[in-house]
């Protein structure tokens, strides 16, 4: 359970190292975020909201059945977008109205 | 490394967590006085605390039909009679007031086509929680005189003859000290995990119920000072998704998937339903041969899956990915369920401090909300900021009272202080690291006071060598040294974890019975005995923890410390 950082993606806000409930994500010598204590990450995908270039893609450790897919989120007005690139290269996308409760 | 800079601040009132409680108390000594605020947080109030991720449901509401006592009777029978009446009544008097609240900060409720909000059983309502935190942040920021002081992390109160005055702490972002006096102190800081080995030991060891991040450093912090605190063995266990811990409750409640063993036998009923019996149920069909257990999702339906899958992404997301990454979704396959290791959290069991009606602690000035506070189980969100703004109230009812105290700093803490800070950041490098102790301490917590692998039993053998171990690593922790100040926070961190296990040995050791399965169970006394219907209280002096056992106290109570 953990995020990898794209450094090519990353612009170096330091958003998701400020909003990070586990202060994990600290800036490189370039000024890039990178996560430092990957072990450390609750997986709440806080900086993954906070990232607005995409740069931030969330996965689960081997350890708990992960297979390599990555999950990222893009936010478009009241609408969140779950993005999820399979393992297998197939991609699947969820949508999310803000204004929707959940049904459960 | 050194403490780069220091610094004192006053203020009227600090709260130390800037959580569910602690942010909703802002807003409510804001709305009712103009009393000046410190908000110290260890990470950013934006997603701190439970709420992170989002939440699925408001699990604490007075539906229609309802009163507010049957939700007393609702989380006394959940404890089996160890809550305490007049908080949880006070409390549920006030959780639809609160509802109402967040509902206009910005929270999405789902409302019926006469306006009501629509209930998901007797005790939730149906909402999209994801952004709940940001709202609340958001409000807290609006606010005039109100100093958020983010990533700062607290490590002691400063007590004098039983009176709060503030606390010390130091930024972990550019190691500042700092020294905060305040004639008001909220203790809103969660509660604690990471005591016990977790479910997922390797990479994903954060990968748990209750935030990683939540030490029980307000624990700590109270019983260093001499607060009395309550049911700390009242431990809580969920039963959630296998390796994603993601919760049960919004697939057992929502589809209505029962729990059953591997041979598909539905075992619920067997145990009973309770949330302790829940995990108790699981346990044992595991020990018995009968696991893995599982929630029955399949044949649910494929109309369900979409929506439990965007139920998920909006408060536990990596269930969401585990369903779409092994390509089977819910209806295709059932869901397997574990306990997870314990916690110590007054939000959903009764552990923490003794306060009183109005959430006063035992120490003069110093108040307690949320998850921190004990005896009043089962509060989720709503009940948080009900306790928030309880505390709130009567600090802004107490400020007025003594607003012409001054009070004056003692150079000399904040001076010994810094030099302990110091101490730790120069140290050399000794033997262990902060991660091996803190990995020997859950280790011995699994192992001798009811960890996963003794399948959350102990007995009074056991305890004794849990108490012997834990208390040859805190002599330890002297030898260890932080690199940084992000370190020097994992240092108190685990300081603050191996105070709040020795606490927690004590009362398993004080409770004789077993009146929760799996929370507290005690193989000396393996049944539940009347004689026990009582509190069992902790309070350290000289060094040395005390039992003090207190009677039931009933919600026509109103109580007030006397003996401190």
């Amino acid at each position: 359970m953990s995020i990898m950082i794209s450094k090519k993606q990353c612009v170096g806000c330091k958003k998701c190292i400020d909003v990070c409930p586990g202060s994990l994500i600290k800036t490189d010598k370039d000024g890039k975020a990178f996560i430092k204590y990957p072990k450390d990450c609750w997986g709440c995908t806080s900086c993954l909201k906070e990232c607005k270039t995409g740069a931030i893609a969330f996965y689960l450790g081997a350890d708990i059945g992960g297979m390599g897919s990555k999950m990222t989120v893009k936010e478009q007005g009241d609408t969140i977008l779950w993005k999820i690139e399979k393992y297998t290269g197939d991609t699947e996308t969820i949508e999310i109205n803000k204004k929707d409760s959940n049904k459960y | 490394m050194k403490i780069s800079n220091q610094k004192i601040i006053h203020t009227d009132v600090l709260i130390i967590g800037g959580g569910t409680a602690g942010c909703y108390a802002a807003l409510t000594i804001r709305e009712h006085s103009k009393a000046s605020i410190v908000i110290a947080e260890k990470a950013n109030i934006k997603r701190s605390g439970c709420l992170a991720a989002g939440v699925n449901a408001i699990n604490a509401y007075i539906v229609k039909g309802r009163k507010p006592q049957d939700y007393v009777d609702y989380a006394r029978k959940d404890a089996d009679e160890i809550v305490r009446g007049d908080l949880l009544l006070t409390m549920s008097e006030k959780l639809n007031e609160v509802t109402r609240k967040m509902e206009q900060l910005g929270l999405v409720i789902l409302k019926d086509e006469n306006g009501e909000y629509v209930a998901r059983g007797n005790r939730n309502i149906k909402i999209n929680g994801e952004n709940i935190k940001p709202i609340l942040a958001d409000a807290v920021r609006k606010l005039d005189d109100v100093t958020v002081l983010n990533h700062l992390n607290i490590t002691d109160y400063i007590v004098e003859n039983n009176q709060i005055l503030g606390a010390f702490g130091f930024s972990i972002e550019d190691g500042t000290a700092y020294e905060i006096r305040a004639k008001k102190v909220l203790c809103s800081t969660g509660g604690a995990a990471g005591l016990y080995k977790p479910n997922n030991p390797g990479f994903s060891r954060h990968k748990m119920w209750y935030p990683p991040f939540n030490t029980g450093a307000g624990y700590a912090m109270g019983i260093n000072a001499g607060a009395e605190m309550t049911t700390f063995e009242m431990r809580f266990i969920a039963l959630r998704c296998k390796d994603t811990i993601a919760p049960t409750g919004t697939i057992a409640q929502g589809v209505g998937a029962k729990q059953i063993n591997s041979k598909g036998e539905v075992y619920e009923d067997k145990y009973g339903i309770t949330t302790s019996q829940r995990v108790y149920g699981t346990t044992e069909e595991n020990l018995e041969g009968r696991g893995p257990c599982y929630l029955r999702t399949e044949g649910i339906g494929k109309d369900k899956d979409n929506d439990l899958k965007k139920a998920y992404l909006n408060m536990a997301p990596s269930q969401t990915l585990k369903w779409i990454e092994q390509g089977k979704n819910p209806s295709e396959q059932n869901v397997e369920i574990e306990g997870t290791e314990p916690y110590i959290v007054g939000g959903h069991t009764a552990s923490g401090y003794w306060v009183d009606t109005n959430r006063q602690t035992t120490i003069k000035g110093l108040y307690a909300a949320g998850d921190v506070a004990g005896g009043a189980p089962q509060k989720y969100v709503t009940g948080a900021l009900v306790e928030g703004e309880i505390a709130a109230l009567d600090i802004v009812k107490t400020l007025k009272e003594d607003n012409d105290k001054e009070y004056t700093e003692k150079e000399e803490l904040f001076a010994e202080k810094i030099k302990e800070y110091n101490h730790i950041l120069e140290q050399k490098d000794g033997l262990f690291t902060i991660e091996q102790m803190e990995e020997a301490m859950q280790k011995v917590m699994d192992a001798y006071a009811g960890g996963i692998s003794s399948h959350y039993q102990f007995n009074e053998n056991s305890l004794k060598l849990a108490k012997e171990k834990i208390e040859k690593l805190i002599v330890l922790c002297d030898q260890l040294s932080a690199q940084d100040y992000h370190e020097l926070m994992f240092y108190y961190e685990l300081r603050e974890r191996l105070t709040v296990c020795l606490t927690l040995i004590e009362h398993l050791n004080a409770r004789k019975e077993t009146r929760w399965h799996s929370f507290a169970e005690n193989l000396d006394h393996p049944k539940k005995s009347d004689d026990w219907k009582k509190y069992v209280n902790t309070k350290k002096v000289d060094g040395k923890i005390k039992v003090i056992y207190r009677e039931l106290v009933k919600e026509d109570q109103f109580y007030e410390h006397h003996d401190q």
